[in-house]
């Protein structure tokens, strides 16, 4: 248990440095500057392929990455919880 | 200081010009749709396709030789789902997602990853507008293909040095991570290779931007995979020999 929270605290603390480092970024995604990147080699790009669907804005964008993170820990806090429950009717027999 | 300019008003008028095309694609991670030349793209669909092949079949074999397992692929699946869905603040000022490949990886080799990757990465295309289809040959190749081998690697040399097990698990999760962002660097390189410095230079700028900014969050992934890998050490949910 104590390891566990001292492993957290650890993500948590990587996750809030980012804040109290100078760097001028403005926490855009790393594939914005990519795309940049691919603009300075090759200005004329253009994407040939545009995505089937679209979310039609970043609130919406924000509610399926939400959904996506909320069905994951459901399944894996799903499975954690079951086997605990398990071991623990086990240790009572 | 002209060049770098030159560079800088270039790199803007990108900026713009893309903002102007593809509005709403402003938070993505892996390569976007679109973005690869298609004679690229196509070939790391070839390459891809036999991977998830041979990533089918072990699957099966797995289901079949004992149904239970289902659970912990399931669970496996999950995290990789939950942690690309996970943006993170990185000390260079953006942000970008861990893979969540490592777990998989340990506790059913690399075959299995394609497959589970595949599925996030197509969740990710059809719904977010995040990667894409025409990419997802090369994203696949960097996620679920040779990021997780090479974490693989890790692992058992990890194991076979005699690291305690937290630590192997914890390098394997990190490594797997980077690379996924290493490949996707050369795959980008590669694909747009720098007119002055050729592949090399073109791939090192793509590390600069991938890689660095995925060096902490490659770390907290790994103390994630280490969280989970302990709880599940703790359920008895791993076969005794990786325990």
């Amino acid at each position: 248990m104590k390891k566990t929270l001292i492993l957290l605290a650890l993500v948590v603390g990587l996750m809030i440095v980012p804040f109290f480092v100078p760097h001028g970024g403005e926490y855009g995604g790393s594939d914005d500057q990519a795309e940049s990147q691919i603009l300075v080699v090759a200005p004329h790009y253009k994407p040939w392929f545009q995505p089937l669907y679209e979310p039609a804005s970043s609130e919406i964008e924000s509610l399926l990455f939400t959904l996506q993170g909320s069905i994951g820990t459901a399944v894996i806090f799903y499975i954690l919880g079951f086997y605990r429950g398990r071991r623990e009717d086990h240790a009572g027999d | 200081m002209e060049k770098l300019l030159k560079k800088l008003s270039l790199s803007g008028l990108g900026m713009g010009m893309l903002l102007l095309i593809v509005p709403q694609e402003a938070f993505a991670m892996h390569i976007m749709e679109g973005f690869l030349p298609p004679v690229w793209a196509l070939a790391w669909w070839i390459l891809f396709l036999p991977c998830l092949y041979v990533g089918l079949v072990r699957l099966r074999q797995i289901v079949a030789h004992d149904s239970n397992q289902k659970v912990l692929l399931a669970l496996c699946g999950a995290f990789i789902f939950v942690l690309s869905a996970l943006k993170i603040p990185s000390v260079t000022g953006s942000c970008s997602h861990p893979t969540g490949v490592g777990l998989a990886v340990i506790l059913f080799g690399p075959g299995v990853v394609a497959v589970l990757g595949a599925i996030v990465l197509l969740f990710q295309a059809l719904l977010l507008a995040h990667g894409g289809l025409t990419t997802l040959g090369a994203n696949g190749m960097s996620m679920a293909v040779i990021g997780p081998v090479v974490g693989y690697l890790v692992w058992k040399l990890a194991c076979k040095a005699g690291f305690r097990r937290d630590v192997s698990v914890f390098l394997c999760a990190m490594v797997a991570d980077l690379m996924t962002y290493f490949v996707t660097s050369i795959q980008l390189g590669v694909a747009f290779p720098d007119p002055h410095f050729g592949i090399t230079g073109s791939s090192l700028k793509f590390m600069s931007i991938f890689c660095l900014t995925q060096i902490p969050i490659a770390i907290a992934e790994g103390l994630l995979t280490v969280m989970i890998y302990d709880q599940l050490t703790k359920r008895q949910l791993l076969p005794a020999r990786s325990q």
